[in-house]
Order: C-alpha cells, then sequence, then structure tokens
C-alpha cells in the first residue's frame, strides 16, 4: 500500500528534479565565461606527471613572490607533446626528457630553446601487503617474477612517457623485460602508473621518486630509490610554446631560481648546475 | 568538487541539448514518415555514433578539427578561435556524439502519432506548421523530453571523446568526467568520490524521468 503511493511519489520528484537541474544550470552565471573574456587568462601549462605534487607548491611559491595564478594540466610528456603540435593552447610545456620537447621545437611550435632544470630519479615502490621486499638491486623483484609472487607490475606506458621507457631500461639491464611481458600494467603516465601501484592492484611498480616521495604514496608503501645509471638521464626539460604571454615566462624563469630549487629537490629532483 | 569542471560540463550538456533538439525533430520527421531512397543509410549514419568506440570519432575529429582541417581551417578563418583543444570543438564533438541520443527518441515518439491525427489536422486547414506546434509536437513531448535527458546526462558522461579531442585543459575542456580522472590520479580520492556521487545522483535522476515519460507514451498508446 504504502510503495504503492511512494512510487508515484518519487518519480513525481525525479520528475522536478529533471526540470529544475537544467533550469539552475540555465539561469546560473557561467564563472567560466567571465575568465574567457578577461584580457590576461591564465596560462595554461602542459605538465609531465612527475611534478602532480612538486608543482603545484611552486606555483603556490610563484604567487606568494608576486606571481599570478596558472592552469595546470598533468599528463605523459609524449601525449602533450603530440596534443602541442595539434595546437592545444599550452604556453610553456614541462616535459619529464629532452625528446619529446626536440619534437616540438623541430614543429616550430617552440618558442626559443628546451632548459633542462631539473633530473628525475626512478623508485621501486611497493604497497602495503606487497609480497615483495624492497631492495636496490632488484633481486627479489627478479626471485617475485620467477616463483610467482609478481602477479603486477605498475610502470608509464614506454611509448610516450619517459619514466616507462626509463623503466623499460632498468628491466632491460635487469634481463627481466622479456619475463615480465604479460605481466605489466601501463599507465598512460607516471602518476596513473603510481595509483596502480599505490592501490594494490599491482604487487609493485616503477615510478618516479618524486611521486614515491609524495605523503600520500608514502602511507600507501614503502619504497627503493634506483641507481641513476641503470637508465638515461630523465632530464626535466620545459620549453615556452609559440605564443607564450608574460605569465608564462616569469613563471619559466621562476622554476629556474632558488625557491623552485628548493622545492625540487626536496621532491626528490636532482638539479643542474645554477 | 572542481566546480569549474561542474559549470563547465553542465553548460556543454546544456548547449548540446539545446542545440540538437530541433536538429533532432527536423531529422526525426521524415526518418518516422517519409519512405525516400537513402533512407535506411541516414538511419543507419544516425545510429552510428552510438556504436562506434570514442576514440575512433575521437580520431577522426581530432583530423578534422585541426587547424590544418577541413573544419578546423574553416573555423578559425571564420571565428579566428581553434576548434581543437577548446570548447567549441569540445561542444561540436558532443553534438555529434549525441545525435542518436537526440534523435531515436524523438523518431519514436513521431512514429506512435497516428496518421489520423496529421490527416485531420490538415482537413481542418492547418498549415504544416500549425500541424507541428498544435499537433505533432504535443503528441510527441515525451519523446522529446527524453531525448533531452538522454543528450543531458549523456554529455555529462562522455568521457573518451572529450579527453581526445578537448585534452584536459582546466576551464576550457576539462569536464566533470575528466576531472574525476585527474583527481585519482593526484591521489585525490576525496575529490573524485564527491563529483562520481554527484554524476550517479544526475543518473539517477535521469533514469527516474526516463521512467515517467516512457510511461506516458505507453498510457497513450493503449488508450
Amino acid at each position: 500500500m504504502i510503495m504503492n503511493q511512494a512510487i508515484p511519489r518519487l518519480l513525481r520528484s525525479l520528475r522536478i528534479l529533471s526540470i529544475a537541474i537544467p533550469l539552475l544550470v540555465a539561469v546560473s552565471p557561467a564563472p567560466t565565461l567571465a575568465a574567457d573574456v578577461s584580457p590576461n587568462p591564465p596560462p595554461h601549462v602542459a605538465a609531465a606527471s612527475d611534478l602532480q605534487f612538486a608543482l603545484p607548491e611552486i606555483v603556490t611559491a610563484f604567487i606568494r613572490s608576486g606571481g599570478v595564478p596558472l592552469k595546470l594540466s598533468f599528463g605523459s610528456s609524449g601525449n602533450f607533446a603530440r596534443q602541442i603540435l595539434q595546437g592545444a593552447p599550452f604556453e610553456l610545456f614541462l616535459a619529464a626528457d629532452e625528446r619529446f620537447v626536440a619534437q616540438v621545437i623541430a614543429a616550430q611550435r617552440a618558442d626559443g630553446i628546451g632548459t633542462h632544470y631539473a633530473t628525475g630519479r626512478l623508485a621501486l615502490f611497493l604497497p602495503q601487503g606487497s609480497p615483495i621486499r624492497a631492495d636496490r638491486e632488484l633481486a627479489d623483484l627478479a626471485a617475485a617474477v620467477n616463483d610467482g609472487r609478481l602477479k603486477r607490475l605498475a610502470l608509464a606506458n614506454p611509448e610516450h612517457a619517459p619514466y616507462g621507457r626509463a623503466a623499460r631500461e632498468v628491466l632491460e639491464k635487469r634481463e627481466l623485460w622479456l619475463a615480465l611481458q604479460d605481466k605489466l600494467a601501463l599507465g598512460d603516465n607516471a602518476a596513473q602508473a603510481a595509483q596502480f601501484a599505490a592501490s594494490g592492484a599491482a604487487q609493485a611498480g616503477l615510478i618516479p621518486l618524486s611521486l614515491a616521495l609524495a605523503p600520500e604514496m608514502a602511507k600507501r608503501g614503502a619504497f627503493v630509490t634506483l641507481p641513476q645509471d641503470w637508465h638515461a638521464p630523465l632530464r626535466q626539460t620545459l620549453v615556452l610554446v609559440k605564443g607564450a604571454g608574460g605569465t608564462a615566462r616569469a613563471f619559466a624563469e621562476f622554476l629556474r631560481g632558488p625557491q623552485a630549487r628548493e622545492i625540487l629537490a626536496r621532491n626528490g629532483f636532482g638539479l643542474p648546475a645554477p | 568538487m572542481d566546480w569549474s569542471a561542474l559549470g563547465l560540463s553542465l553548460r556543454l550538456a546544456m548547449m548540446t541539448m539545446l542545440l540538437l533538439l530541433p536538429l533532432a525533430v527536423l531529422l526525426a520527421r521524415p526518418l518516422a514518415w517519409a519512405s525516400f531512397p537513402g533512407k535506411g543509410l541516414i538511419d543507419a549514419l544516425v545510429t552510428l555514433p552510438l556504436l562506434l568506440p570514442p576514440t575512433v570519432l575521437g580520431f577522426y575529429l581530432l583530423g578534422v578539427f585541426a587547424p590544418q582541417g577541413a573544419l578546423g581551417q574553416g573555423w578559425l578563418a571564420l571565428t579566428g578561435r581553434s576548434l581543437v583543444f577548446s570548447f567549441d570543438g569540445l561542444l561540436a564533438a558532443s553534438l555529434l556524439v549525441n545525435i542518436p541520443f537526440a534523435v531515436q527518441p524523438v523518431q519514436r515518439a513521431f512514429e506512435a502519432i497516428p496518421r489520423e491525427a496529421r490527416e485531420a489536422a490538415w482537413c481542418c486547414g492547418l498549415s504544416p506548421w500549425q500541424t507541428l506546434w498544435r499537433v505533432e509536437l504535443p503528441l510527441a513531448w515525451p519523446g522529446l523530453a527524453s531525448a533531452m535527458v538522454l543528450t543531458f546526462v549523456h554529455t555529462l558522461g562522455e568521457f573518451g571523446v572529450v579527453l581526445m579531442v578537448g585534452g584536459n585543459l582546466d576551464g576550457a575542456t576539462r569536464t566533470l568526467s575528466i576531472a574525476i580522472y585527474d583527481r585519482v590520479q593526484a591521489f585525490d580520492d576525496s575529490g573524485a568520490a564527491r563529483m562520481s556521487l554527484l554524476l550517479v545522483l544526475i543518473a539517477f535522476a535521469a533514469v527516474g524521468s526516463l521512467h515517467f515519460f516512457t510511461r506516458k507514451v505507453g498510457r497513450r498508446e493503449r488508450a
């Protein structure tokens, strides 16, 4: 009896909702519209996903020292390079290696040359409860591949993510790459690979040290930093994109300054001589 | 909650819905009543976006929308703005992807209008325009409403095409469903959870209202 009345009543309220929601949208002012017409909209920055935690901190420091906000997008360097070639309106490109910056320069979409401002490191991350022990030599990882303890190893896609390429070089060097072929969980970018590993969906992950050091990751597992000479250096390179405005230029300058360097170092990046 | 993503998603869904509705009526009427050569082909084309993987659509649209692409070039010349990685491009892609969701319910609704009703209208001396406004649309409204709800909610949920054609630009092309993907990768689970819950609630409201509209049509057909 009650049900008989409840269902039409529910439907009636849903009907009101379905009309009310679009109406609300129609009358509510679109905040983004205002931003579109302002004379100097915040520039878009395309950033490699190893900067997921360091870059917002750098932007905060930039604003505190008189800069204006920027809009950050995180992803794989390869995807961003492609999007910039296709006309994406980024003003600054922070790639995780030099190769993709070279692509942008070769396509004449860059304004000036690329600048190496930091160097990335690779870490082996093991989520809580992982059956694999952390060691710098990857000895237990190699054993786990053979005895079946390792079901999935997370890394970024080597095709378009520099950390994925570095991870692949490490695994090839340890002669594990072929044995791991059917056990790889490829993230679209390094942050997604870290997400796979942190969630425990993979028993181990080869991820940027800058992400492994973040509190969000640290509470979810343990890590070891891998030897730097096991892979080609991950030279974090920035380049201004054609049409870049003053804010993007100022921020590119700021990234090479002492405040940004301190934040980068704290987040596990190596630094070139100033 | 990423408010700018929510605002962007709602604006995109609203505009897609309002722009597609007249087009849906225009397309659905001949598809429902007329028979002409090539009708089967048009029927198939209208349904196609529903069946194609979003990545396939995204791949082709990226080519067409690019500054040197057929549409992208024209749009750039016309408006001075880029079609790829912009709200304009997102809206264009969204219109295309949603054609089946807009046309099919309207087409079904027109098909359900008995021919006698329209003939009676003509005999009363109503012009085709008056017939549309005073006979057909009042009879077909549950279909129109379904089309609007489906288009609106599907636009909110679209992911693959948006990611490929729009990228992930804060305030320009980062819709709610992209923002959820973004938040998960930033380890911001609570942000992702709030936005996901909102989309669940909207989808739930949509299912409820669709149920209501279909019952409306069903009741009339029985009468």
